[in-house]
């Protein structure tokens, strides 16, 4: 049985003041496998954010069905864990009280949770940093702080929302590395949204290309390259030429919408 | 070197106090009014440590009673103040977080905002009688809406993407509210908090200059009626003093509440 199991989802924007509505997704069918780790591709405005947050729970479908393990998605809940853009994580708790946050609102005992917390927090490599404030810390710091406090679940399911989007090209290829080492030492289903084809091609198993207005699944395509990705390789070049083709003919395409893409 | 340039670094804060004073001083020695309407601080000093300390008796039946009245006015801003804050908060909160709550109140609140406290006065002493309760009753009127307001403001402006996240990690509507929104709310609440304080000061001292028998308001109005006005100045330095030391005291709470806030805000540094 799939693990997350999308099927014919739209959703529909109802704009009131302009009487036009906004197709943000038109049906999407996307089956991830467990363990799968799918790289949601496509240019910004193509709702895959929305798509997105529809499995975390954040905002229902128009039409369609979202299911985890079977299981209807009407509400967020601590078995899928996000990773969001920006970390949000609460200013007023130090590190490892926000890695452990899922604890403290089940009413854990401190100790039990600082315990807990420190495994995860060494996991991401925060290791000295636990009495920490998130302003204390950097941008890519308090990133590894809302993964840690997403791993802590042990959830089923990790979405993720460009949740490096906002960081240098370095930093970013070293959480790219650290992601991809943590997913293969503890497994489990991540779905990955992200405008980078590099990082797409370098973390997932699968990336599901999309098209924007309305945002439309072009093609879901498999990645057996082997890990560590080397992003100057043939193989890789190949597939991504692949991808922005895929991406190319949708921008070349005549539309309404034409000076939106500039 | 150093040291000194230090040292004068720390005392820049007396500057502006000490030129008043002198000034002041000055002013009423030279004669320029009668010395009786415009008493120096000598002799503002001079009454206000009879009326501390006993000291020669120059403040007759105030005399060594400060402790007695400012403890009596002090009890009334903290009654008043702690209803008021226990009712604002929870109340702001249910405002801020639930749109019917909002609804059903709001609008009966803000009507009733803009009316002065002092206006129930009358009400009050009809009600209450002349004793604490009517001043507790306008400290609280004063102080609870300045901290409904923040404790709203804070509760609205909480961040969306906070509450996302504490629903993602498994929590309810309660520990949201609990773990997220409150926290959130705090650096609003003590805005309000302070602002509350300085409002119960003034409430207090308006109370009993009209409906109680004692406190610093009660002695500044009967020191008037006495041509005391030596004595009417020390009441006014002593709730001054006060409303200072309470409004301290809050910020210090506020320091180690939110602590969190340090070198994130321009006040940082401020203790």
């Amino acid at each position: 049985m799939a693990t997350i199991e999308i099927s014919g989802v739209s959703k529909i924007f109802k704009d009131a003041k302009r009487k036009a509505d906004v197709t943000a997704l038109d049906d999407i069918n996307i089956k991830v496998e467990k363990n799968q780790f799918l790289c949601l591709l496509g240019p910004s405005g193509c709702g895959k954010s929305t798509l997105l947050n529809m499995i975390a729970g954040f905002e229902k479908p128009s039409s369609g069905t979202v299911t985890v393990d079977g299981q209807l998605i009407t509400a967020p809940g601590s078995e899928r864990g996000v990773v969001f853009q920006q970390a949000n994580l609460m200013p007023w708790l130090p590190v490892w009280e926000n890695v452990g946050f899922h604890l403290l609102l089940r009413g854990g005992q401190k100790a039990v949770r600082r315990e807990t917390a420190q495994r995860y927090i060494d996991m991401v490599g925060l290791t000295g940093f636990e009495n920490h404030y998130p302003s204390e810390l950097s941008g890519g710091m308090n990133q590894r702080v809302g993964i840690a406090r997403a791993l802590l679940m042990n959830p089923q399911v990790i979405l993720m929302d460009e949740p490096f989007g906002a960081l240098d090209e370095q930093t970013r290829m070293d959480m790219q590395n650290e992601l991809v080492r943590i997913w293969q030492e503890h497994q489990g289903t991540i779905v990955f949204v992200t405008h980078g084809i590099d990082e797409a091609l370098t973390l997932g198993t699968h990336v599901a290309v999309m098209s924007a207005r309305p945002g439309r699944i072009r093609e879901i395509i498999p990645l057996d390259l082997p890990r560590p990705r080397d992003i100057t390789s043939p193989q890789f070049n190949e597939i991504k030429r692949h991808v922005l083709d895929l991406l190319r003919s949708e921008r070349t395409k005549p539309s309404l919408e034409t000076l939106d893409h500039s | 070197m150093r040291q000194i340039v230090a040292m004068l670094r720390r005392l820049d804060r007396y500057v502006v106090p000490v030129l008043i004073l002198a000034g002041w001083e000055a002013f009423s020695r030279s004669g320029a009014l009668p010395a009786a309407l415009l008493p120096a601080p000598s002799t503002v000093a001079w009454a206000w440590a009879d009326w501390v300390f006993g000291t020669d008796g120059n403040t007759q039946t105030y005399s060594g009673h400060w402790l007695f009245d400012m403890l009596a006015s002090l009890s009334r801003v903290l009654a008043g103040f702690a209803i008021a804050t226990a009712l604002a908060v929870s109340v702001g909160v249910a405002i801020g977080w639930s749109r019917t709550v909002e609804v059903i109140i709001e609008p009966t609140l803000q009507t009733l905002r803009p009316i002065p406290p002092v206006s129930w006065i009358p009400l009050a002493i009809i009600w209450f009688g002349i004793a604490n309760k009517p001043a507790i009753f306008l400290v609280f009127l004063g102080a609870f809406f300045p901290i409904l307001l923040n404790t709203i403001h804070g509760v609205k402006t909480c961040d969306r993407n906070l509450i996302r996240a504490g629903a993602m990690v498994g929590g309810g509507n309660r520990q949201l509210l609990r773990f997220i929104v409150l926290p959130a709310a705090l650096p609003s609440i003590f805005a309000g908090l302070r602002i509350g304080i300085g409002s119960a000061w003034m409430l207090t001292v308006t109370a009993e200059m009209v409906a109680v028998k004692s406190g610093l308001g009660y002695v500044l109005w009967d020191s008037y009626y006495f041509l005391r006005y030596d004595l009417v100045l020390a009441a006014m330095a002593s709730i001054g003093l006060l409303g200072f030391l309470s409004d301290f005291g809050i910020r210090l709470v506020m320091a180690r509440v939110l602590h969190w806030q340090r070198n994130t805000t321009i006040q940082s540094g401020e203790s």
